[in-house]
């Protein structure tokens, strides 16, 4: 497909803007370079763009298991909602975004009810930015106390990378600890590595194998005593909500990835929020501002010992406008019920596909499960790589690849809540006939995809002579 | 009990077969693991409400909100003209419901929007690489610093005359990494060097052009001074100004950065907005986050892929050069669509439309005693000396226009294309009646 710089003609356009009315005005050292824009019709800029979206594959467009990313149904009300609100200037008087101020005010009040955390930012803009957000936290708290030897954050090497990346961010150094046998964290190994340097620990519960670890009140505690303080990765809270919540597993801050667990819509990579929350004795650090409210309505105030900003104005609003509405939607009943079905499907998917393919873990699972191709590879060279580029042809979207690092060719398959057990059948018989070709005919999948608009793609290539933009050549 | 939308698809009766093949009885023993006693046993939550009754509380939440026929106010957020054919493309809910492209074979819709995002990130700033795009402008801002900083220069320095939220930013970021950061005085509305000296640790200068004051920057100068003392220049640009300014590589620029919400983007309260980052050659592989590059497949055919990976967290965990993973596709490919639909023509005459419309405001405020605090050039924002700010600007909201920001001198006005010469004249005359 062509690019959109190779289309249309000079001097095509489209007729947006009226005349000057007021006296033109020109800067005494002005723009001399070409500004080498595409120049096309409206009707070329909408092909285009159409033509675009065909290539792209969407929640809309089919099953969509992506492992720890919670791929959820976007439900079409929240669009509307957020768009109420689409013209409203970040620095209005605060007596007109009342509305706004509600929304962010009835957001906390709601997500610390569901995760049992007292105050809530909606700054951070994505789950790593929560990440940096939190970490920060822990580490103005650990400063006002003048603990300045606590350095250090331990994270399981079953983490996410952005765990270890934002503890760095943060200034902290990593401490990795190895998870047991059962993908949990390994109790003893992490009594070995608290001590008066600890900051933090940094976890997902249930973990990224999907396996809730059940000795988390003891691993909360460890870090406690040690005076350090707990993070929550809530990029797998949607197995727990309503069900259990973080905040009475010990933690002490927690960042939510609204656009996982909350359904807002991934945008292709964004924009999502990554909403923080914490405990009460962390609230005084919180980035500013946050509303407060009193007889009078709605206030944005900043906290007293805030970290300050870590992003313009209130975060992403819109995002969170959506994930109040799904809220509202859902109440008392229906986020535990969301969670029930999103555990239950996943367990009904693993159980099935254990007719054939390997699990990393003994079930039963939560909110998803990781499958071990290594046995699979051994006898018939087909990867977990293979696996995924063959679903492509079925139009699935694969499961999480190569992911967590500790399980060998790891698959991670997360169907959530809003997958019918038909769909699931059906995706299940496609994944069990990939296993048989993999011992039939090896190289059928080696070769695959065959059916997406380009096959694999070289990314060697891609890397070892980067071409970032389009040059006319 | 009927429960509203869970948006569970399985009926009662399918659950329980899902159930009876899992050999349980309940879904609650699916979550044997969680100790008893942590079970929640109630929410306290509203009960769940039917898609109308949510409707009419978010829209009456909405109702709250009073939304301006005119606004006068910018500082870090622009009402400009979105041509109808952008949203329309943005919608498209292939893009809108799909994660980070990391199945680049059925992602090339996604993948080829950000090249060619990039590209026109290249174009309007003349730099040689752009990134797929970061949160914002300010931790745009925030992670240039960071991409400046090694084991000797580790201080960075920062013009009082940028956004002070791009600022606070700036220094939150810092408080993280231990980057130290220093503020270069500001003088007449300009960054005034002279009051620095930039000494062995200097790792980087950062102006914004045009500054939160509206007023143009001797940019050249100040990226001559940082060169000569061996640290990097980053300029953060309006994206807009960038049609009718010089470029930030014609300045001199190591990085460029900037809040690009005025290409194609609600003012939305301040959010989704979309930060972009551009570098020249010689610094594009400490951009942090995705980038997307050109490549082929098996048959030759051209196809897209993320590329670069080694700097990211997925790879290089504790040693990657930021964490983000997740940054602001859809607003990029808002931002692209924007930017092809203005085509350079008309981004030309956006830009032409807010500076004439603001000298032309300007002109008639100093008319009516409120001259304008600084000297020099400026763009579609200026700061004017006022009297009572608070009379000025509740008249003008009793007229429904959303006046400008008050700041340390007076009042900060922005005037964007959206703005008719009538609506100008009109703010006038109510400023009038009330000086």
């Amino acid at each position: 497909m062509k690019l959109i710089f190779e289309k249309g003609a000079p001097g095509q356009h489209l007729s947006l803007m009226p005349p000057c009315d007021v006296p033109e005005v020109t800067l005494s050292r002005p723009r001399t370079e070409p500004l080498n824009l595409p120049h096309v019709s409206e009707t070329e800029l909408t092909r285009h763009y159409t033509a675009l979206a065909k290539r792209v594959h969407g929640v809309n467009d089919g099953f969509y298991p992506l492992g720890s990313c919670t791929m959820k149904y976007n439900p079409k009300i929240n669009e509307d909602m957020a768009a109420l609100f689409s013209q409203i200037h970040p620095l209005q008087p605060e007596e007109t975004v009342q509305g706004c101020l509600e929304v962010l005010h009835e957001s906390e009040k709601l997500l610390g009810e569901i995760t049992g955390m007292d105050a809530m930012t909606f700054q951070p803009a994505a789950g790593a930015h929560g990440e940096f957000t939190g970490l920060l936290l822990i580490k103005a708290y650990h400063a006002r106390r003048n603990d300045a030897a606590r350095t250090k954050i331990i994270v399981p090497d079953s983490a996410h990378g952005t765990n270890p990346a934002s503890a760095v961010m943060a200034g902290f150094t990593v401490v990795n600890i190895p998870s047991g046998e059962d993908g949990c964290v390994d109790v003893e190994a992490l009594r070995g590595a608290v001590g008066p340097d600890t900051a933090g620990l940094m976890l997902t519960n249930p973990n990224t194998v999907g396996i809730f670890d059940r000795n988390i009140l003891e691993i909360t505690r460890i870090v406690h005593d040690a005076g350090g303080l707990c993070y929550y990765d809530g990029a797998n809270l949607n197995a727990v909500m309503g069900v259990v919540r973080p905040g009475d597993m010990g933690f002490d801050v927690i960042h939510l990835n609204l656009h996982k667990t909350f359904s807002t819509p991934h945008g292709g990579g964004g924009p999502g929020s990554g909403a923080v929350g914490c405990k009460e004795f962390l609230r005084c650090f919180l980035p500013g501002p946050v509303v407060t409210r009193d007889e009078a309505g709605y206030h944005l105030t900043v906290p007293e010992h805030s970290i300050g900003r870590v992003k313009d104005f209130y975060g992403n609003f819109s995002v969170v406008v959506k994930a109040l509405t799904y809220i509202l939607t859902l109440g008392r009943e229906g986020i535990p019920e969301a969670a029930r079905n999103a555990v239950l499907n996943a367990n009904y998917m693993m159980k099935r596909l254990s007719e054939k393919y390997a699990m990393a873990y003994a079930g039963p699972c939560m909110h998803e499960f990781v499958m071990t191709l290594q046995d699979l590879k051994d006898a018939t060279g087909c990867s977990a790589m293979d696996i995924a580029k063959g679903l492509l042809d079925h139009g699935i979207h694969p499961p999480t690849m190569y992911f967590p690092l500790i399980v060998h060719e790891a698959l991670m398959v997360e169907p959530t809540e809003t997958e019918s057990q038909e769909t699931m059948d059906e995706v299940c018989r496609v994944f069990l006939d990939l296993w048989d070709l993999a011992h039939q005919n090896p190289q059928a999948l080696h070769d695959a995809p065959t059916r997406t608009p380009v096959r694999r793609l070289d990314e060697v290539g891609a890397a070892r002579n980067p071409v970032l933009r389009y040059t006319g050549e | 009990m009927f429960l509203m939308g869970t948006y569970v698809p399985n009926t009662a009766a399918q659950q329980r077969a899902m159930l009876a093949a899992l050999g349980v009885d309940r879904a609650e023993e699916l979550f044997a693991a969680v100790p008893r006693e942590m079970l929640v046993d109630r929410l306290n939550l509203p009960e769940g409400l039917s898609e109308l009754s949510v409707r009419q509380k978010v829209s009456a939440m909405a109702g709250k909100n009073r939304v301006y026929p005119t606004v006068l106010r910018g500082a870090g957020s622009y009402r400009h003209f979105i041509p109808a054919v952008v949203k329309s493309v943005t919608g498209r809910e292939e893009l809108v419901t799909a994660y980070t492209p990391y199945q680049a074979e059925i992602s090339q819709g996604i993948l080829q929007s950000i090249f060619e995002y990039q590209t026109m990130i290249c174009a309007l700033t003349g730099m040689d690489v752009s990134n797929a795009s970061v949160y914002d402008g300010g931790t745009a801002a925030a992670e240039a610093l960071a991409m400046c900083r090694d084991r000797k220069r580790n201080r960075a320095y920062v013009s009082a005359c940028a956004d002070p939220q791009v600022i606070e930013t700036m220094r939150t970021y810092c408080f993280g990494s231990g980057m130290a950061l220093e503020l270069i005085p500001e003088r007449d509305g300009r960054t005034d060097l002279s009051a620095v000296s930039l000494g062995a640790d200097a790792a980087c200068v950062y102006i914004a052009q045009p500054n939160y004051y509206g007023n143009i920057e001797d940019a050249r100068a100040t990226g001559e001074a940082a060169h000569a003392a061996g640290a990097r220049f980053i300029m953060g640009c309006n994206p807009i100004a960038l049609a009718v300014m010089e470029t930030p590589a014609a300045c001199g620029a190591d990085i460029a950065v900037g809040e690009a919400q005025p290409l194609g983007l609600d003012v939305a309260f301040g959010g989704p907005y979309l930060g972009y980052m551009a570098a020249t050659k010689a610094m594009f592989r400490k951009l942090p986050g995705r980038i997307v590059g050109q490549t082929h497949d098996a048959e030759g055919n051209t196809g897209y892929v993320l590329t670069l990976t080694a700097r990211e967290q997925h790879i290089r965990r504790e040693k990657a050069s930021s964490n983000i993973c997740s940054n602001q596709a859809l607003c990029a490919f808002t931002a692209g669509g924007y930017m092809t639909a203005m085509g350079a023509d008309g981004l030309r005459q956006a830009a032409t439309l807010c500076m004439s419309k603001a000298h032309y405001f300007a002109g008639e405020l100093e008319k009516t005693g409120l001259p304008r605090v600084h000297t020099g050039e400026y763009f579609h924002e200026f700061v004017t000396k006022c009297g009572d700010p608070v009379k000025i600007l509740r008249a003008l909201d009793e007229n429904g226009i959303l006046g400008g920001l008050p700041v340390k001198d007076g009042i900060l006005w922005c005037v964007t294309e959206l703005v008719t010469r009538e609506e100008l004249d009109r703010a006038v005359s109510i400023i009038k009646e009330v000086c």
